[in-house]
């Protein structure tokens, strides 16, 4: 992994790209990383495009800007891809995880000139297999951290499941939920 | 014991006050500080502090009621931003010319108009005269240490003045970083048991708090005030050193980064001295000679220090988060200006506005700065004020 790794994430507002934010944070600082976790604010109504931010090094983090050359993007509604640069300022070893249950020739399609690594979860039908609604973020996650390498498969689990027991003290078939859904994305999140 | 965690700006310090655990806590909701009296009330409900914890219908009833609370003789806070903060502006010179030290959370946004909820720093400034400590914060920690240095500056005998802890909408109090804890029993130990030597419910003495100031006293009472905001900087440099020394976090009137032999600097105020910091290493490693003052005190006014820090610079930026519309800058560019006057120091300097009503500060913005810096050094002529990453057409 790079020394200091900057996501940026693409959701509408209500679908939690933020709270995703804060997840990835939260796993990353229980890994001893240096973190921050940051949505850009405005007058956000539900449905509208927000973009949500991660610094994460091994490193003290100083900056308080906004990340315009990310390493990663997530695109967690694929609706966003062309209405929204998703790309922007991606860097030139930058990698795209995109949310969606189209074939990967479908989605490489919708990114016209992007000739970088594109990887594709459906984090829908992850989560509605495994939580039983779609709730999209514990699936990303799971991406994320796989093709970032930013922690090992066993530490990242074990990390979770405590964050989920404590989460979920009151609703254990909940956390069995997550974490199943967490390990179903981890095996299918696939370079397209 | 300290403890490693992740939090926001406004949990820290809503987290600060859980541990001081004041006598009152008076609030009204708005953004971006509502999170502060939100998880206070939190802390309240699930018994995790004593705090009598007062509801009001508007923020010039939050700041009375805090002022009240104190004139009795009992430690009381609050929190605000933006419109919540100008509502005070009248309660804030009752408070500190009745030399109340009240502490209060301001999480900056700037003030209308346009509406907007993102930060600058326009809602504290404009209340810059009155009488109130100002303390800004560069990040979560800086905010909580803040906090728990805060009454111990405003309840000093020698001072007893009210005293704001500021840090920037969103880009703190939103953003989760990592930040030191220190637990409980140390906090309490530090800030220790308010007992002010007058109050309005001592029977064996009484006095009256708030009257009249006729014109024969009106002018020895704002003598007092200036007095003690005169010596609050000896104070906050004490209070501050014993603070260091409890957590190995230090503090002083102002940060100089990588000052020592800097040849152009910035000044500025609050969460963009990281992001400017980042950039003076970059400039550093390809062999500017940049530097970076952060002010952590902009009421006292740190004018002598300041100025010795400053003196070697072959050119300056001075940073403001807000315009004082005075068609010459912001109200650091001014209060600078006039301490180099003061002390005979000449440096080229250009006072920026930037970073209004959210206006993204990146590492880039700063280039910028270093780059014309560069120019005024080598002889190119220094423009009063100008702004910053401001659409021009």
């Amino acid at each position: 992994m790079k020394d200091t790794l900057e996501i940026r994430w693409h959701g509408r507002g209500g679908q939690g790209a933020k709270t995703a934010a804060l997840l990835l944070a939260d796993v990353a600082f229980s890994d001893g990383f240096y973190v921050q976790g940051f949505p850009e604010y405005g007058p956000e109504r539900m449905g509208a495009p927000i973009t949500a931010y991660n610094r994460l090094s091994r490193n003290v983090l100083r900056s308080h800007s906004n990340i315009y050359y990310p390493d990663v993007v997530v695109v967690v509604d694929e609706s966003l891809i062309g209405p929204v640069d998703v790309t922007a300022g991606l860097k030139e070893d930058g990698v795209i995880i995109v949310n969606s249950e189209h074939s990967p020739e479908e989605v490489r399609a919708e990114f016209a000139g992007y000739e970088g690594a594109l990887y594709i979860i459906d984090a829908k039908a992850v989560s509605e297999r495994n939580i039983g609604k779609n709730m999209p973020n514990t699936p990303l996650l799971s991406s994320v951290v796989k093709v970032t390498g930013l922690l090992s498969k066993e530490s990242f689990f074990a990390n979770m499941e405590g964050s989920f027991f404590h989460k979920f003290a009151a609703k254990p078939e909940v956390l069995e939920g997550n974490m199943s859904a967490l390990k179903e994305a981890w095996e299918e999140v696939a370079e397209a | 014991m300290s403890k490693k965690d992740r939090l926001s700006g406004n949990e820290a310090v809503a987290n600060a006050i859980r541990q001081i655990d004041p006598d009152v806590i008076a609030a009204f909701p708005i953004t971006p500080s509502t999170e502060i009296p939100q998880y206070v009330s939190s802390f309240k409900a699930q018994g995790k502090l004593t705090s009598e914890f007062i509801t009001v219908e508007s923020e010039h009833s939050s700041i009375s009621a805090a002022a009240g609370a104190e004139a009795a003789g009992v430690r009381a806070m609050t929190a605000t931003s933006s419109a919540g903060f100008a509502l005070m502006h009248e309660m804030l010179y009752v408070v500190s010319s009745d030399r109340l030290p009240v502490v209060m959370a301001v999480v900056n946004r700037a003030l209308s108009g346009p509406i907007n909820i993102n930060n600058d720093h326009s809602d504290s400034m404009g209340s810059r005269d009155a009488g109130w400590i100002q303390l800004y914060s560069e990040n979560a920690q800086e905010a909580y240490d803040n906090m728990l240095m805060a009454h111990r500056i405003a309840e000093h005998p020698d001072v007893m003045l009210p005293l704001m802890v500021c840090q920037d909408g969103f880009i703190t109090s939103h953003g989760v970083e990592n930040i030191v804890l220190e637990d409980d029993e140390t906090v309490k130990g530090f800030v220790g048991e308010y007992r002010p030597d007058e109050h309005l419910l001592d029977p064996e003495r009484p006095i009256g708090v708030g009257p009249y100031g006729v014109s024969p006293y009106y002018m020895e009472m704002k003598r007092g005030q200036t007095e003690a905001m005169c010596r609050a900087e000896a104070v906050i440099e004490e209070v501050s050193r014993e603070f260091g020394e409890l957590t190995g976090r230090e503090y002083g009137l102002f940060e100089e980064y990588r000052m020592d032999d800097a040849e152009l600097g910035v000044l500025c105020i609050g969460s963009s001295a990281g992001t400017g910091k980042d950039a003076v290493d970059m400039l550093r490693a390809r062999g500017v000679k940049a530097g970076l003052v952060k002010l952590r005190v902009f009421r006292p006014f740190p004018a002598a220090k300041l100025a010795s820090a400053l003196k070697g610079l072959k050119a300056l930026a001075i940073m403001d988060k807000t315009d004082s519309f005075s068609a010459q800058g912001g109200p650091l560019g001014a209060e600078v200006r006039s301490a180099l006057y003061q002390t005979g120091v000449i440096v080229p300097a250009v006072n920026y506005v930037y970073g209004l009503g959210g206006r993204d500060v990146r590492v880039e913005t700063f280039e910028e700065i270093f780059a014309e810096l560069e120019k005024i050094a080598d002889g190119a002529p220094a423009e009063a004020f100008r702004y910053i990453g401001v659409r021009e057409r």
